[in-house]
């Protein structure tokens, strides 16, 4: 038998009387932990390649199967914990990265969860949101300072030319996941629900595949590091372009999806022979500096003639503030900004876990230095990285955001129990895997209607939030940090985040 | 200013706004803004009150008129050194009160009609005289401790301080000025605000503003601002409301109506079912503008030289009714309060929620 390094992470339990031999566990776990023993009729688990998706648990028709923690146990140490000395195991063994997926796991403080929105008593009246209009609009694109009118007998007509949006009935989006990292019917459902949703879904870099041109007023098109998919019609047919420099999950990281996840229509997509790997650089090759930025962007809008917003996408680091003003100097539309929390579908566990920085402080001192620089008008701001719930939403708003993408909460909804396995490709939910067995797991009709359910609960939440707060348009929520308060932030974030202490009145 | 009070923050308030025009630009004597007032003491408290009179001053109408309260020499000595220093003083004088009972704590009043100086705006290189005033006035009042202008328009006046609006009347004898448009203003703030330049009306060069409100989008307002270089030094929701109209109309050159149409936006819904020109115009006007739309309840009436509006927030969360009657338009947070001063109007309306009620001069009229 197979010798481990490290003694498995959980147990699967199998209730004997109650199981009845059904093997349908066995079919449903991607990962082949499960089989049926035909000499002791019994199924039979081999717990090192539990990794507790619950798939073989959620459709046990006896509910047969529990799974468990491992509580082995190891001598207490304080500088020594587990995990790492589990790594060390792993990696004397093989010499190799530490790979994983999904987002930042180590216990950082979560600065919105210290974060309290206000409401509104006796001076000024809330607003109830089932009996008053409560909007949401929003539109993503630069914005001129002012605006100039022709005055015609109490007619205006509009004389500035106003670039561009992209119209959102809702400040979230899809955040950009792409072909290869996720399966199809992922992709498709997301579109579909954005479509229902009158918001957008993001290719990420692995092309648009042909099943989704019929969504793609909702979608924006993404040109990566590997430029897989770009061509022509890909850039036309979209709602908006985005340029991809980074990722929250691997910040100054590239991408490399194994050839054996590149089957057919990965590879049509993408452009690229099938079983071949799909390197994308760490950097972009034609972009070492601003102005080179400043090329591709233009680049782009020529190519489709002006006639959508260019996005920028970077992951949060240190000198984020300044950085984002530079693309937006650079003609950015768009700057997307995604926090050290932002998910992935494959990186390197050291740089998942230690580089970048919050999405919180990023998007206040974004939103803050544009302004002093007189910028913010010229581009919109999209905030990701770990957006949980609609109090996320509402606080990243209120930091300054025009809008928020949700990555991890869409798949989530598509039933991910985040096991941070997606690099493996054997995803027993079909998400991230491009196994034809295991991705025919997602219908996108129903998909999309929990995707869609889950942005319209979301949605309404932050009407309610809204109406305590005595607005009734989200662009009044939108950098107005006098709305929140920290409890349990020190002073330094505070200042650096523009936000009051709780106690301070206006 | 006093930065003490600064750090008092902001103070919601309710109150009585109160105003009229008449526009042929005939005289309308104090007395009549002072009754309509009155008739809402209920609505007002002795913590603050106000007045501004526009054509109060034909003999100077071409002088900047200053109202500077000052709660220190030091600080008039140091304010009147800046004014010698940049402009010409053609008039220099205290702000004539008389004793009211009720009336405490006044600071020292006074008042100068000025002309810019040209070599000072060399100096500054700046061109526009307005924005040379502008500019001196936000001075004076972040800089000068204890000096506070509380009105530097052409031919107009504010009056203002702390008391119930019938004692400040008495206090600066508003019965003895004229104006062709009145806007007043009493005030019932949760706390005492103890200061004088925290009651309205609220103004700068020409432009005066009473309120009736707290802006729940105050926060964003303020920083929508500060990009284009405003202070909020006073911290009030007023003040906002005051530079964003500043902004919009004089800086950015939009009409009063689009103005009060950016502050009071119209609904998504109501915009998708206009027209397509007008469609264009509400559309791009919210997407530019949605930062500088004022949410909250809120009830202001804004005077501007050639005329005034009245604008409610657009759900009408603060009462506003409107009246007409030959050339006088008058504007009040209570019908009783127009019908004190005015019999069977022509019209008597409640204006919808963001639907400006805008009153001119007539086109001929100079004033």
């Amino acid at each position: 038998m197979k010798r481990y390094e490290t003694p498995p992470e959980f147990r699967v339990k199998i209730d004997k009387d109650l199981c009845q031999r059904c093997k349908r566990c066995t079919m449903q776990c991607g990962f082949a932990a499960l089989s049926y023993s035909a000499e002791e009729d019994k199924i039979v688990a081999d717990h090192h390649k539990c990794v507790a998706c619950h798939r073989c648990m959620v459709y046990c028709p006896q509910g047969a199967i529990t799974i468990e923690r491992n509580t082995h146990s190891y001598q207490d140490s304080g500088a020594w914990p587990v995990y790492l000395r589990e790594r060390v195991y792993k990696q004397a063994a093989t010499g190799g990265v530490l790979l994983t997926g999904m987002g930042n796991a180590l216990e950082y403080e979560t600065i919105f969860d210290h974060l309290v929105l206000d409401a509104c008593q006796v001076t000024n009246p809330s607003i109830d949101p089932l009996r008053e209009p409560m909007e949401l609009r929003t539109f993503l694109g630069s914005k001129p300072d002012s605006l100039e009118f022709d005055a015609a007998d109490g007619n205006y007509r509009l004389k500035t030319y106003v670039a561009p949006q992209v119209r959102l009935e809702t400040p979230i989006v899809f955040a950009p996941m792409s072909l290869g990292a996720v399966s199809l019917p992922v992709q498709l459902s997301l579109a579909m629900a954005a479509e229902m949703l009158g918001t957008y879904m993001d290719t990420g870099e692995g092309g648009l595949h042909k099943d989704l041109y019929p969504y793609a007023r909702n979608i924006v098109v993404q040109v990566a590091s590997g430029r897989f998919g770009v061509f022509d019609e890909y850039l036309k047919v979209a709602a908006g372009i985005e340029i991809k420099i980074g990722q929250g999950a691997k910040p100054g990281i590239g991408g490399h999806l194994p050839g054996e996840k590149v089957d057919d229509q990965v590879a049509a997509t993408r452009m690229i022979p099938p079983g071949t790997d799909a390197l994308s650089p760490a950097p972009h090759h034609d972009i070492y500096s601003i102005e080179d930025l400043k090329q591709l962007i233009f680049a782009l809008k020529e190519a489709v003639e002006y006639s959508k917003p260019i996005s920028v996408k970077i992951a949060a680091v240190h000198n984020v503030a300044a950085i984002a003003c530079g693309i937006a100097r650079a003609g950015a539309d768009v700057i997307y900004i995604d926090g050290f929390r932002g998910s992935t579908g494959a990186a390197p566990t050291v740089i998942r876990d230690h580089v970048g920085i919050p999405i919180e402080v990023a998007i206040a001192v974004v939103d803050e230095r544009l302004r002093r620089e007189g910028l913010r008008n010229r581009v919109s701001l999209i905030a990701a990285g770990s957006i949980r719930s609609s109090a996320d939403v509402a606080k990243a708003i209120a930091l300054g955001a025009d809008a928020v993408a949700i990555g991890t909460a869409a798949l989530i909804a598509l039933g991910c129990r985040v096991c941070m396995k997606c690099y493996t490709g054997n995803c027993s939910w079909g998400i991230t895997s491009q196994r034809p067995e295991l991705y025919r797991r997602i219908d996108p009709r129903e998909g999309s209607v929990r995707l869609a359910n889950l942005v319209r609960a979301w949605s309404h939440e932050l009407k309610e939030i809204l109406g305590a707060l005595g607005v009734n348009a989200v662009e009044s929520l939108r950098g107005s940090r006098e709305r929140l308060r920290g409890v349990g932030l020190d002073k330094n974030t505070l200042d650096i985040i523009g936000v009051k202490p709780a106690g301070v009145g206006y | 200013m006093n930065e003490t009070y600064a750090s008092e923050g902001r103070i919601p308030s309710g109150c009585a706004v109160g105003a009229l025009i008449n526009r042929g630009g005939s005289l309308i004597s104090g007395t009549v803004i002072v009754e309509l007032m009155s008739l809402m003491r209920e609505r007002a408290t002795d913590l603050g009150a106000g007045y501004a009179g526009y054509g109060i001053y034909p003999d100077f109408r071409d002088f900047y008129a200053f109202h500077i309260m000052y709660g220190s020499g030091a600080a008039q000595v140091a304010t009147e050194e800046l004014l010698r220093a940049s402009f010409r003083v053609e008039r220099d004088e205290v702000i004539p009160t008389r004793r009211v009972e009720a009336i405490r704590d006044q600071p020292l009043l006074r008042r100068y009609f000025v002309r810019p100086n040209p070599v000072a705006m060399t100096e500054k290189r700046i061109k526009d005289e307005d924005e040379f005033v502008r500019r001196t006035v936000m001075r004076i009042n972040a800089d000068i401790d204890g000096a506070f202008v509380f009105s530097s328009g052409k031919n107009m006046g504010v009056f203002k301080g702390v008391g119930f609006a019938e004692d400040i009347a008495d206090f600066y004898r508003i019965e003895s000025y004229k104006a062709y448009c009145w806007i007043a203003h009493g005030r019932f703030p949760t706390n005492t605000p103890g200061w004088w330049g925290g009651a309205h009306p609220f103004s700068m060069l020409n432009w005066s503003i009473v309120h009736n409100g707290e802006i729940s989008s105050y926060g964003i307002n303020r920083r929508y601002l500060e990009m284009f270089g405003y202070k909020c030094t006073l911290m009030t929701d007023t003040e906002v409301i005051a530079y964003l109209i500043d902004l919009l109309v004089r800086v950015h050159g939009l009409p009063p109506y689009l103005a009060a149409k950016v502050m009071s936006p119209p609904f998504w819904d109501e915009i998708d079912r206009m027209d397509d020109a007008r469609r264009e115009t509400f559309e791009k006007l919210r997407i530019v503008y949605g930062s500088a739309a004022v949410n909250g309840p809120f009830g202001i009436v804004c005077g501007y030289g050639r005329g005034m509006f009245g604008l409610n927030d657009r759900i009408k969360l603060r009462p506003m009714i409107a009246a007409e009657k030959g050339d006088n338009v008058f504007i009040a947070s209570e019908e009783s309060a127009i019908h004190a001063v005015c019999e069977r109007p022509d019209r008597i309306w409640n204006p919808r929620g963001g639907e400006p009620v805008i009153a001119e001069l007539y086109k001929e009229v100079a004033v």
